[in-house]
Formats: structure tokens, C-alpha cells, sequence
């Protein structure tokens, strides 16, 4: 019987991390820009050693 | 190296994308329309940024029409401190609104500034608000070196006077923590209480007590934290004696709260903080959905967004950049070409040929001569003059406009006037339905009537009501914003679908900004009469000049001798022996004498018609009209059958007949209107209980735009200044004015059909109610039905509706 409190204890605290994952990621402003990034990552990560190539 | 070939024609530049001509350039095999474009690319070449180009094909900004400006401003101390966000001893940052970038190779570009300059550690864009943030070693990189090197490569910062007290825009973010927190605690009670939906008999009271406490728990901050908002609201709504819709929103979430603690507490029940959180959560979103902002769009620009921060002031025979906010009477300043005069000035050296089409409305620029008085905000286009400033920047003749009274009003509710007049009737409804019901039941059972008490004000919680505005505005808003009209919030669309009258500006709303229509009366011109004019209009750089040469269609020209241009007047000069004079009747005439004094009549003539003399015989005139704006005609037959019409030009008469035809007999035109007769314009029609809407474009309208009830400014580019509104339109947009005006009052029309469906799912929940019957069940099912129905409605028929007007 006593493993549902366990169950509910532990998806309560799972689910706590992601309430506060999600909190740290409006803090730390990943909400402020939606658009620039998803433009971004689609750009060559160029180095110093790219610039033989060209 | 660059060069110049004749078959370099119909090419497209492949920095900016622009036609090639005879004058551009060639480089490594390919084309640039300009040395501008051209500098750009061999810049980036050297600096292996050549990548900008693969991204997307000629991702570069033009820079035709581009006024290479000075940024000695950036070197005074006080300006730094000012515009930059952050400083100390070795780095700066400084956020700056690039209103040119449009595309993915602009960020990249912009990322990589620091291989253009070691001085700059750090760039990063924000595309959407257009916002580019450096930070850079000041020791290594002065700010005016940074914006030099913007400048240069096409992504000039826009610094104007109001960039010095600009409040950094914080976003908030608490929206997002209440919806987050509330999403949490509504998806884990809603678990929860699954043994309660279920019916599943749990012989041990435990878990009963276990889940009912652990939902009291959860509900605790979603009631104290996320819907702390609607409590406030309703608060002050109450104060001023405004029973607003979320006075019974707080009430059904008071009630259910209390109701439910007690149930847990004294364990007399399993509560509704399931219906509670999901409440609390359906309503945030649909606020998150209401607060969409065009970022990158500012709707509350005045004079100071138009005006230069900085200008030059002679002392001493030395030129010294101040800032326009210190400029003080007597004070000498020098304007060059393309540059605004920032002050009310007398002109002391120099030719001033004024553009004022922004400022004024006039369409033709003005000349002006030692000695004169110029307004502020007219731009000049010739060469260097020399001005004293004879009044203060806040105290000039346009300037002024913004110590009227209209520009301070403007403090909205957001709550539509609408649904505060339905939350009234309907709270009062809702009160008297659980009152009666709970006397009724009064006489069989005192707990019972409590019971239906409450679960009549739970039950009717317009949650569904509330949702159903912001939904169907929202989703409105976003459909005319994919439509390149741009409204300030939802509210905008409600006013629009009151109005009663639709007032026009004319230069620069109606007729497109340095355009004109050229017709040339008088018996045809021959290919080669064609070609000399073109040679001696093509070396003129006057507005009318220029509109002439694009006029005539032929390719060749020839040198021009004894070229001589008087100012306001005309041109004279030989072509091929032929002497061509150009300009006024009077100075065609054969017997015209320069006695060098611009008469002013003649300048200001009502008719725009440039005379032609080969050889001192006159040919005939170039008649010169605006052109208007595509579907103007249309606009007008569709808005004139239901509205008033209204034209306010700050040009003269010029136009009237034109304008005549077009209207018709719907309109009142009026002409040569300063900025605050077009107010008191506006005043008057509201004087009569007309709600007016308002479209107008420069510095000249924002007095009227900000007293109607909705003003919307026009705008080449959205991006670019445009005075304050509720609404920027996109110029191609234009024509579809009479759809967004239609769609406006399909939108408020779908609020109504949502609230009907809203007040049945009530009537089904208060039956429920009122018999006693309301189980959590019942709530849990019920309330977030109507809600997504209601969302669901609002969202399809705003979308299908739109589709249907072709949006």
C-alpha cells in the first residue's frame, strides 16, 4: 500500500525539477529572444583553421 | 580592380540585389551597383566574412538614399554615458536597434563583427526586436569607431534624440513564472484527483485524506501567486466603481478556494482545486495570447524619434557636435545635405531648398533664402547652410504640437469598454440566481443552500467569457499583422469596428512619398528634343529635375554648356548648340532678366507645371501630379458608401481638382491644414459623436492621430520612424483597408457568438447547481469544455473568416 505514497512522492519531486527547470529558463532569459536562435545554429561553426578553406 | 563596362547592364548587384547601371562596378566576376555595395564585399572579402553571401543571395543592404552621416556626437562624454547600458574600466555594452536587418546572413554578420575589429569581444542579435548588443574594449574601440563600422557595412544603428531617455524595455517575465507555476500545480492535481473521478472506492479514508491535502497544497500558490492578478484588477475595478470581468472571475476563484479548503479540512468532500487550477491556467494563457507586442514596431514615437540627437555648432570658426537637447538661442548651426534641422532657425549662409513632406505635408520642397525663418523637422537638400537657432528644440513650431494635451491622455484600460458592460449584467444575473436558489432550498435544508450558494458563483465563473475576447482578438491581431497591419493591442480592433468616420492625410498616405505623375502637354517631343532635355535635367539634382529625367524614357546624353541654375526658378544651359531652358512660365519667356530675388508667389504656385524653350520657342509644360496610391479609387467607393470621408493635406490647392474627381461628392478635402488644425480637425468631428479613424504618415498628423480614436500610420517600412499610433499599416497593405475595417466587425461579431456559447454551457452548469447536484466531476468536466470550445470557436472562425475576406 505505503509504495503509492512512495510513487506520488517521488512524480511530485520529478516533476518539482521540471517546474524549476523551467523557472531557471525564463530567468535566465531563453524566453526573450524565440527567433534568432533557431537561426543560428544553423550557421557554420567556422574556426580559425575554416579560413584556409576559402 | 573595379572595372567599368557597359554590358554590366541588367545585371543585379550581388551585394544588395539591386539593378546594375552603366556606372556600376566589377569585381572578381561580379557585378555591385555602387561603390558602396562594392567597398562592402571587398571589406568582408579581407576579413574572410565572405560566408554573408552564401547564407542568403544578395543578403546586403542598399545604399541608395543612404545620407552619409557624422557620428562626432559619439565622442562626447555625457552622449556615452547616456546610450551605453553597461561600462567600466575595460568593456562597454551597448544595445543598439538596427532597423535594416531583414535576414539570416544580417545575424551572422552581425555575430562576427568582432573578426572586422578586435576591439569588439562580443556581438549578439536579436532578430525579432532587431536589436544588436555589443560589447567591446573602449581602450581598443571608441563607440563612434563601432558605429562608423556599422555604418559601413549597411547596418547604420538607429540613434535619434529619444535614444538618450529611452527606458530600458524590461520584459516581463512574470506572466510566464504564473503560467508555469499554475500548469505544474493544475496537471498534478488533476492527477490527483483521479481516484475521485473514477469512483473508485478506496476503503481506506488515507488516501482520501493523503490526496485532498496534498491538492490543498498544490492549489495554495496557484490561488496566492499565479491568480493574484485577478484579484488586484477586480480591486480597483470595484474602487472606481467599475464592475469589470474580473470581479466574478475573483469572486468564483474566492469561493472555490474557500469551499474546497473547508471540504478538505473537515473532510467533507474532495473539493474542486482541480477546476480551480485549470481556471487559473486557462486564463493566463489566454492573457499570454492577448499580450503578443510587435517588438520591433514602437508605437509611441514623438518628435524626438524623428529628430538628430546631435548637430553641429560653429564656435569659433570650429565646428563642435552637440547634443540637440543643449542647443540654446543664437546658437550657430551648420546643416549639410540630407541633414534635419533640429531647432527654429534663421538661414544665414547658404541656399535652403527644404523637403517638409514629413513635417508639413507639403509636397514640394521649399526654397528659402538668406534671412528667412525655417521651421523644424524640414530636411535640407542642397549643400551646407548656416542657421541660428532662434528657438529651443522643445519650443519650435512642430515641437510645440507635443505640449498639447492629447499626448497626455493616453492611459487605457485593457479591458474593452464592451465587456465591461456584459461582466456587470452579468455578475448582478449571477448573484441574484444563487441568492434565489439558495432561499429556496433554504426552507428544506440550511447546508444544502450554502452548498448551491457557492457552487451557483463556481459555476458561473465566466471563465469561458473571459477567455473568448482575448482569443478572438488575439488571433484577429495576428492575422492583420500577417497582413502588415500592425496594431498596438487587441483593443484597436474593437475601436475600429465603432467608427464613424475615416479621415485621410494626403502627401505620403494617399500619394506615394517621391513619386509624381509626369504628363507632358504641348505637341510630342522627338527622340533627340527628348534626349537633350534629359542631358540638362540629369545634371540638376532639384526633386522636379529628377522626376523629369526618370520621366524620359530615352538613353542618351549629351555634355551640357553654360549651365546655369537658378535657384526656385529654372535651368538654362546649350546642348549640341540647342539652348534649353527649363523651369517657371516666367523664366521660359524670352525676356526673362535674373534680377536674383526669388519671387515667393511663384514658388508657391498652385500648379506644378515646368515649361519647356528649345531655343526660345516654348513647346509646351511637364505637368506634374501626385500619384496616388493603387486602389485608392476603390477605398474610396467602399469606405464613402458607409462613412464619413474626410481629407486633411497640409499641401495647397494644387491637387484639389484630382482629389475632386477621385472623391466624389462623399468627401470634405481641406488643404494647406497645420499640424494643430488637423487636431482641432478631428476634435470637431468628435464634437458631433463621430469616432474617427485616422491614417496619416508624418510629424504633421501625429496631433490628429493621437486624438482619434484610432490613428494608423502608413509607412514604406515599418521599421522606419512613423509618429504615434494605435496601428502602423504597411504601405502595401494599402488596399486593404475596406477588408481590415470588414474583418475588425467580423471579429466582434465572433466575440458575440462565443459569448452565446459561453452562456449555455452556464445554463447546463447552473442547472447543475441550482438542483444541488455539482459534483467535482461535474465541475472538472464542465469548465475546461467550455473553455476549449469557446478557444476552439474564437481560434477556427477568426481563421476561416479571414480566409474567406482573402487575408
Amino acid at each position: 500500500m505505503s509504495v503509492i505514497v512512495v510513487l506520488i512522492a517521488v512524480s511530485l519531486l520529478v516533476a518539482l525539477g521540471f517546474l524549476i527547470a523551467f523557472l531557471w529558463a525564463v530567468k535566465s532569459g531563453q524566453y526573450n529572444d524565440t527567433y534568432t536562435p533557431s537561426v543560428r545554429m544553423l550557421f557554420d561553426n567556422e574556426n580559425k583553421d575554416s579560413e584556409k578553406e576559402k | 580592380m573595379s572595372i567599368q563596362n557597359p554590358d554590366i547592364k541588367n545585371k543585379k548587384c550581388f551585394h544588395c540585389g539591386e539593378d546594375c547601371t552603366e556606372n556600376s562596378y566589377r569585381l572578381d566576376e561580379k557585378y555591385f551597383c555602387c561603390n558602396g555595395c562594392k567597398t562592402v564585399y571587398e571589406l568582408l572579402n579581407e576579413n574572410n566574412l565572405s560566408n554573408y553571401y552564401t547564407i542568403m543571395d544578395m543578403p546586403g543592404v542598399s545604399f541608395k538614399g543612404v545620407h552619409s552621416k557624422r557620428f562626432d556626437f559619439l565622442d562626447d562624454d555625457e552622449v556615452i554615458s547616456k546610450l551605453v547600458d553597461f561600462k567600466n574600466e575595460e568593456i562597454v555594452i551597448i544595445n543598439f536597434y538596427i532597423p535594416q536587418m531583414h535576414c539570416s546572413s544580417c545575424i551572422w554578420l552581425l555575430e562576427n563583427l568582432f573578426k572586422l575589429n578586435p576591439g569588439i569581444s562580443n556581438s549578439n542579435v536579436d532578430f525579432l526586436k532587431k536589436n544588436l548588443e555589443v560589447k567591446f574594449s573602449h581602450n581598443k574601440i571608441s563607440l563612434k569607431e563601432v558605429v562608423e563600422l556599422l555604418a559601413s557595412i549597411g547596418y547604420e544603428p538607429n540613434i535619434q534624440l529619444d535614444s538618450l531617455d529611452k527606458p530600458k524595455r524590461q520584459i516581463n517575465k512574470t506572466l510566464f513564472y504564473k503560467i508555469g507555476i499554475a500548469a505544474f500545480c493544475f496537471g498534478n492535481i488533476m492527477l490527483l484527483s483521479f481516484p475521485e473521478y473514477l469512483g473508485i472506492n478506496i476503503a481506506d479514508v488515507y488516501y482520501q485524506k493523503l490526496f485532498g491535502y496534498l491538492n490543498l497544497v498544490l492549489a495554495i500558490p496557484v490561488f496566492f501567486y499565479s491568480a493574484s492578478g485577478y484579484f488586484t484588477s477586480a480591486f480597483k475595478g470595484l474602487k472606481k466603481k467599475i464592475v469589470n470581468i474580473d470581479v466574478p472571475i475573483a469572486v468564483g476563484i474566492i469561493i472555490l478556494f474557500t469551499r474546497s479548503s473547508f471540504e478538505v479540512l473537515t473532510n467533507s468532500g474532495a473539493g474542486y482545486f482541480d477546476s480551480l487550477t485549470g481556471l487559473v491556467f486557462f486564463l493566463l494563457i489566454g492573457k499570454l495570447f492577448q499580450e503578443k507586442t510587435y517588438e520591433f514596431l514602437n508605437f509611441e514615437r514623438s518628435y524626438k524619434s524623428y529628430f538628430p540627437l546631435a548637430v553641429h555648432v560653429k564656435v569659433n570658426e570650429t565646428e563642435k557636435a552637440v547634443p540637440v537637447s543643449n542647443l540654446k538661442m543664437g546658437d550657430r548651426i551648420i546643416i549639410r545635405k540630407s541633414e534635419i534641422i533640429p531647432a527654429d532657425a534663421i538661414l544665414f549662409k547658404g541656399n535652403g531648398n527644404i523637403d517638409y513632406s514629413f513635417v508639413t505635408g507639403e509636397s514640394k520642397p521649399v526654397q528659402k533664402v538668406l534671412g528667412e525663418l525655417i521651421y523644424a523637422g524640414g530636411r535640407q537638400l542642397d549643400n551646407v547652410i548656416e542657421l541660428e537657432v532662434v528657438k529651443e528644440v522643445s519650443q519650435s513650431y512642430l515641437t510645440q504640437l507635443w505640449n498639447n494635451d492629447t499626448f497626455k491622455k493616453k492611459t487605457e484600460s485593457y479591458f474593452s469598454e464592451f465587456s465591461n458592460k456584459v461582466s456587470k449584467y452579468f455578475t448582478f444575473a449571477i448573484l441574484l440566481i444563487a441568492f434565489a436558489a439558495s432561499l429556496y432550498w433554504m426552507q428544506f435544508d440550511t447546508g444544502k443552500a450554502l452548498n448551491v450558494l457557492t457552487a451557483v458563483l463556481i459555476v458561473a465563473c465566466p471563465c469561458a467569457l473571459a477567455l473568448s475576447i482575448p482569443f478572438t482578438l488575439g488571433n484577429s491581431m495576428r492575422i492583420l499583422g500577417r497582413n502588415k497591419f500592425y496594431i498596438k493591442n487587441t483593443g484597436v480592433i474593437e475601436k475600429i469596428s465603432k467608427i464613424s468616420s475615416v479621415v485621410f492625410d494626403k502627401t505620403g498616405t494617399i500619394t506615394k512619398p517621391g513619386e509624381a505623375k509626369i504628363d507632358f502637354i504641348g505637341p510630342e517631343l522627338n527622340p533627340f528634343q527628348k534626349e537633350i532635355i534629359k542631358s540638362l535635367v540629369s545634371v540638376s539634382t532639384h526633386p522636379l529635375s529628377n522626376a523629369i529625367c526618370n520621366y524620359l524614357q530615352v538613353g542618351k546624353t549629351y555634355e551640357v554648356d553654360d549651365l546655369i541654375e537658378h535657384a526656385g526658378k529654372g535651368l538654362e544651359g546649350n546642348v549640341l548648340g540647342n539652348f534649353v531652358k527649363i523651369g517657371s512660365l516666367n523664366f521660359v519667356k524670352e525676356d526673362f532678366v535674373d534680377d536674383n530675388r526669388t519671387d515667393s508667389d511663384e514658388s508657391n504656385d498652385i500648379s506644378s507645371q515646368v515649361y519647356l524653350s528649345i531655343n526660345n520657342q516654348i513647346l509646351g509644360y511637364f505637368n506634374i501630379s501626385n500619384s496616388y496610391r493603387s486602389g485608392f479609387g476603390n477605398i474610396v467607393e467602399y469606405l464613402g458608401s458607409k462613412f464619413n470621408l474626410s481629407i486633411l493635406s497640409g499641401d495647397n490647392e494644387s491637387e484639389k481638382e484630382n482629389l475632386n474627381k477621385i472623391m466624389g461628392k462623399h468627401a470634405d478635402i481641406r488643404f494647406r491644414q497645420s499640424p494643430s488644425e488637423k487636431l482641432a480637425y478631428i476634435k470637431s468631428l468628435q464634437r458631433t459623436n463621430k469616432k474617427v479613424l485616422m491614417f496619416g504618415d508624418g510629424l504633421n498628423d501625429a496631433g490628429a492621430l493621437a486624438q482619434s480614436e484610432v490613428g494608423i500610420a502608413l509607412t514604406e517600412n515599418v521599421s522606419y520612424f512613423s509618429p504615434a499610433c494605435d496601428g502602423i499599416l504597411d504601405a502595401s497593405g494599402f488596399n486593404k483597408i475596406p477588408k481590415f475595417i470588414e474583418f475588425s466587425n467580423i471579429s466582434i461579431k465572433i466575440i458575440y457568438l462565443s459569448f452565446v456559447i459561453s452562456f449555455l454551457y452556464n445554463l447546463v452548469g447552473l442547472s447543475f447547481a441550482i438542483e444541488g447536484m455539482l459534483s467535482p466531476i461535474v465541475a472538472a468536466i464542465l469548465m475546461p469544455l467550455s473553455s476549449i470550445s469557446v478557444v476552439t470557436f474564437a481560434t477556427l472562425s477568426t481563421n476561416y473568416m479571414a480566409k474567406r475576406k482573402g487575408l
